[in-house]
């Protein structure tokens, strides 16, 4: 493979006052390459894509984009940098004084070539791939189900067809058929854009669906990486405890024994 | 710790507030200046600030202005100096009251809704949101509320001056028998125009300083409802200080040499 990569993060470090988040945290994806990062709760996976959007601030190690170097940008580089990016927030994160059709059209809008008419058709459009009708655009968000809230920020990620999509946990909370919905979608949605992607998910049936490549975060370091078909094989026990949901193995849980 | 330790720690803790503050207010002011605009956002805060900040700014001058004529009233009265109180009333209001009345409601008002307001878009991640959507947050979130806050508070003092003013006729006419073409002539006779627009070039100060102090506290809070509520009080407790302390500095440097 001679291509340079479209992200590759080398020797990553970040921590919050002395908790050390990420230490040497190594990773590339290509050009339209779906990969899914799996690892415990409060591992660092969403810091991880924080960091490369550049919302936090990494403290060693170096960030590539495009075969630039995205760490430590300056302000006017980094709005150019961030428009790169669509981001699903595991939290919705979604503008609670704008009605939904607003927060879906919230970037496209904002193209000169764009009238508010031709944008709120599209943010009609985007919702109904996402299995909403056009009436939940006129709602606010605060009016909706946590799964449809879920719904409208992938939405929102996803409308100007950015060049690199992050999901942070794009089903959770979804029931299991619209679940699978949201995965054909990330799916048809890298296929049809050629956007990379960067998908956190604790789902493995998810994970399996919409991962070229799986990788696996631990204790702040890719501990194993690999294509998809590879995982069940993967010979390492950190995997195996993880994919199969077992309290026992390496894996210990900070839990207290009463 | 020996006492001279707490002492320079404290010193660097406050040399760092005003760092950041610092740099805050650079890089808000000069994204005021930097296309693009979201003249839907400074509309709604030019609402927000100026018209629905009325009521409380009349009434707040209205009762300044009463309560300004009966006390002089009592006190000049034992020298036979009523003729005074019209000039009193008016220069009182104009160049102190009227601003540092509506500065401090405004304050209470305004700073801590937009604290509130930008406190809740950071916790709940908005704020990162809108960097992810091509949206730099200090221009759409910040700059409006500066402008807004700048330009509406004058407008809110001019009002609140004859508000104000008004105040004082009524007491004086209806309640300590003056004449009300007197009284009228009076207010006019030594008011200048430079004791009016030294009020209002405060109250854009002032105005400024509001917006700014809530966003900043909103901006930097951290953790859930309680740092909303920590930032909001501290935005208007802040915002308050700097009012009063501003006003003592400024009234030295419009009425100094005279
Ligand atoms: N802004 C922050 N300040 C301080 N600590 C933080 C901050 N953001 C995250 N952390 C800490 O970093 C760690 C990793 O958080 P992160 O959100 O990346 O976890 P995660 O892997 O996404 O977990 P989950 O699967 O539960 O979402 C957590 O221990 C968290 O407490
Ligand atoms: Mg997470």
């Amino acid at each position: 493979m001679t291509s340079t990569p479209k992200i590759e993060l080398s020797g990553v470090t970040k921590s919050f006052g002395n908790k050390t988040i990420l230490r040497g945290f190594d990773l590339s994806i290509n050009k339209g390459e779906s990969l899914v990062i799996i690892g415990g709760s409060g591992s660092g996976k969403s810091v991880t894509l924080k960091c490369i959007l550049g919302l936090l601030d990494i403290d060693e190690g170096s960030i590539k984009v495009d075969g630039k170097e995205a760490a430590h940008l300056k302000r006017g580089a980094l709005d150019a940098h961030q428009s790169k990016f669509g981001m699903l927030f595991q939290g919705s994160a979604l503008f609670d004084s704008l009605p939904v059709w607003r927060n879906v059209a919230f970037k496209i809008i904002q193209s000169p070539h764009m009238s508010t008419k031709e944008a709120k058709e599209h943010a009609i459009e985007t919702l109904a791939s996402v299995g909403l009708t056009a009436d939940i655009g006129d709602l606010y968000p605060a009016e909706l189900s946590g799964g449809m809230q879920k719904r409208v920020a992938l939405a929102r990620a996803i409308a100007s067809k950015p060049e690199i999509i992050f999901f942070d946990e794009p089903t959770t909370g979804l029931d299991p058929i619209m679940a699978d919905v949201i995965n054909e979608l990330i799916v048809k949605s890298v296929r049809e854009v050629g956007a990379t992607t960067m998908s956190i998910t604790h789902d493995m049936a998810s994970a399996r669906k919409i991962a070229d490549r799986i990788a696996m975060l631990y204790e702040g370091r890719i501990i194993w990486h690999g294509r998809k078909e590879e995982i069940d094989n993967s010979g390492n026990p950190y995997v195996d405890q993880f994919i199969h949901g077992r309290a026992e193995g390496p894996i210990k849980m900070q839990v207290r024994k009463a | 710790m020996n006492p001279l330790a707490i002492i320079g720690r404290a010193l660097l803790d406050f040399l760092a507030i005003v760092g950041r503050l610092t740099r805050f207010l650079t890089r808000s002011v000069k994204m005021c200046f930097l296309p693009p605009f979201y003249p839907r956002q400074i509309l709604r805060q030019f609402i927000d600030i100026g018209y629905f900040s009325l009521p409380v700014v009349g009434l707040t001058t209205l009762f300044t202005g009463m309560v300004l004529a009966l006390q002089s009233h009592t006190g000049f009265s034992r020298f036979d100096a009523e003729s005074a109180i019209p000039t009193v009333v008016v220069l009182s209001i104009t160049r102190e009251l009227g601003p540092v009345m509506a500065g401090l409601m405004v304050a209470g008002r305004i700073g801590a809704s937009i604290a509130a307001e930008l406190g809740t878009m950071r916790v709940t991640e908005q704020i990162d949101a809108l960097s992810t959507l091509s949206t730099n947050p200090f221009k759409y979130l910040v700059a409006p509320r500066l402008i807004a806050g700048t330009l509406m508070l004058p407008l809110l003092v001019l009002v609140g001056d004859i508000i104000g003013v008004f105040g004082g006729f009524l007491v004086c006419v209806y309640d300590l028998q003056f004449n009300a073409a007197n009284y009228i002539s009076q207010t006019w006779e030594y008011l200048e125009i430079s004791d009016v627009t030294s009020g209002l070039w405060k109250a854009a100060v002032f105005g400024f300083i509001i917006a700014l102090m809530g966003a900043y506290q909103g901006f930097n809070s951290r953790g859930g409802a309680q740092g909303v509520g920590t930032a909001t009080t501290n935005a208007v407790v802040s915002a308050s200080i700097l009012i009063l302390v501003t006003n003592y500095l400024l009234t030295g440097l419009f009425f100094a040499g005279r």
